[in-house]
């Protein structure tokens, strides 16, 4: 299991309605059933995945978050969350807008570019950073939209959303992202982990 | 052929109206069961049969002696589990094995009926069937499944009685009849009504029948509910028991040979009225309108849990109309899945050994059946 679930799942109240976007095998919808007891619904653009979905009783949907998160009504789920797939879509713009229209909170978590080793990667190879994280050659990888910690805090104020709560994962490690110390979680936050609201 | 020995039948004394304004009662209903009622009678499935399916879901089918048309789908172990399951089938009203159809005799005027039958629609279908939770004591269904316009059965069937279904399986349906799927309607109607035997319907006084006219209309039909990849992988350009072609009409290709085949053995099983008779109600069937263009409100006050399933090939009730169900069904907040099965076998795909698709139908199903015990 992924390290962030347990924060994504910390900050999540007791028996709420949850959209889990991009919802892979289903982990962190099971996580969230079992520990907080969560009407959770989850869309995955991989039919495989769906199928792993299904095998364990879970209700999802086949869908591309892009296009398909507009059948849900507002305000449909107390929580949607979006878990490392932002850089993936063509307009995250759009996606965060409806991640806060489906549901009244979001939580996103992105993998932060900034990090330091990302930083070296490019400075001393002169070449796209491939991290663990970030496995993938520029070629082939989904992440056509990469960002750091500190763009995204730049952009919620772009677009104009409200950031509840920011948590930078270093080494498995959770700590608050503030003001004063955002420049240094830039640098050695693996994950940015936020609770948006509009 | 005296089929009826094999048939069990419930006599439905209960009035049933009708959407086309008459009113039927004591008809038969034709239904087969597998697997057994437990004693709490909530192990019980309704499978809702296509256009030219019957009550013989699995097994070998009494009257063509040939596999029932679901047996890949339900049987011992099967994705629909009769060691687990109680599962009931009936034969459509309107259709010709056994339950009231157009081959049943008036009684009022002592013939058969014919084209006298009354034009009946999916929500008749469905409210003449519901008749058998009576019959068995279910207050509740454990699940509606179907596909095809057994699919369209479940979408109705909820709808009029939400409370009665635990779980619901619409499989490669739609909520509204397409013009296209009306056309190719159509033209197997017209096919019929062009054969001379076809008597405007009153063949069986005269004791013949419209088979040339019947097997067209299958022939068109079964191209429907392939892919032409399908088509084009299996048959290709491949000549029929010859090295080359005989400029002639004969079936030089394997294509058409399969499709008069298709036609001709069809014939035997069915009757060219009840065709009639079940294509009209799929063409009339439009959900949508039902609920003054809103289809959410067909499911507003089911909790029912959903699971909808298509197919990448399936072009005659294409992905984006099953998606359709999805959203209308996501619009009042229902509990419902979804996935587009990858196959090539086209419409048909439900029917046949696609393991993806039995494998997500196995799974829902149990899953959603352990649940009501944890």
């Amino acid at each position: 299991m992924k390290p962030e679930y347990k924060i994504i799942s910390d900050l999540i109240e007791k028996d709420a309605k949850v959209l889990d976007v991009g919802c892979d095998d289903g982990t962190l919808m099971e996580f969230l059933k079992t520990n907080k007891n969560a009407n959770i619904r989850g869309i995955e653009i991989s039919k495989e995945k769906v199928q792993i979905c299904i095998a364990k009783g879970l209700t999802v949907i086949e869908g591309n978050a892009e296009f398909d998160l507009k059948q849900f009504p507002n305000d449909s789920f107390e929580y949607v969350v979006l878990g490392q797939t932002l850089q993936a879509f063509i307009n995250p713009e759009t996606v965060i807008r409806e991640l806060l229209r489906v549901g009244n909170k979001a939580i996103v978590t992105i993998p932060n570019f900034g990090h330091w080793k990302v930083r070296l990667n490019l400075l001393f190879k002169g070449t796209m950073p491939i991290t663990n994280s970030l496995p993938h050659d520029w070629y082939n990888t989904p992440n056509i939209h990469m960002c750091t910690i500190k763009d995204f805090v730049r952009f919620s104020k772009i677009i104009n959303f409200k950031i509840f709560k920011s948590l930078a994962l270093i080494n498995e490690n959770v700590s608050d992202i503030n003001n004063s110390n955002l420049i240094f979680k830039n640098l050695f936050g693996e994950l940015g982990i936020f609770l948006i609201e509009k | 052929m005296n089929i009826k020995q094999n048939i069990k039948t419930l006599i439905v004394e209960k009035p049933l109206k009708l959407d086309c304004g008459q009113t039927i009662n004591n008809f038969p209903l034709a239904y087969e069961t597998y697997g057994s009622l437990n004693n709490e009678k909530d192990n019980a499935i309704l499978v809702f049969h296509a256009l030219t399916g019957d009550q013989f879901v699995t097994g070998i089918n009494p009257v063509t002696k040939k596999d029932g048309w679901w047996s890949y789908a339900v049987g011992s172990g099967k994705s629909i589990d009769t060691d687990k399951y109680f599962v009931i089938c009936a034969n459509v009203i309107g259709g010709c094995m056994g339950s009231f159809g157009p081959s049943h005799e008036n009684p009022k005027t002592k013939k058969i009926y014919g084209t006298d039958f009354p034009v009946i629609t999916i929500n008749d279908m469905v409210n003449a069937q519901i008749n058998l939770l009576d019959f068995f004591g279910i207050k509740k269904l454990f699940s509606v499944v179907g596909g095809s316009m057994g699919g369209m059965q479940v979408l109705q069937f909820i709808s009029n009685y939400p409370d009665k279904a635990k779980t619901a399986i619409p499989i490669a349906c739609t909520s509204s009849h397409s013009a296209q799927n009306i056309a190719f309607n159509e033209l197997g109607r017209q096919a019929i009504a062009a054969d001379h035997n076809w008597s405007d319907g009153d063949y069986n006084s005269k004791n013949i029948v419209p088979d040339k006219g019947l097997a067209v209309a299958r022939m068109a039909a079964h191209i429907t509910y392939l892919s032409k990849k399908g088509l084009q992988e299996k048959f290709g350009r491949k000549l029929q028991e010859r090295d080359d072609l005989k400029f002639g009409f004969d079936a030089d290709f394997q294509i058409e040979s399969y499709l008069r085949y298709q036609g001709s053995v069809f014939v035997d099983r069915f009757d060219a009225n009840s065709y009639l008779y079940i294509t009209r109600a799929m063409d009339y069937f439009d959900l949508v309108k039902q609920f003054n263009g809103n289809l959410s409100d067909a499911f507003k006050n089911t909790k029912a849990k959903f699971f909808i399933i298509s197919f990448t090939s399936d072009w005659l009730y294409p992905t984006q109309e099953n998606k359709d169900i999805v959203i209308a069904l996501n619009a009042v907040g229902a509990n419902v899945g979804f996935v587009e099965i990858e196959s090539d076998k086209g419409h048909d795909s439900f029917l046949l050994n696609v393991p993806d698709f039995l494998k997500a139908l196995k799974n829902f199903l149990d899953k959603s059946y352990a649940e009501k015990n944890s």
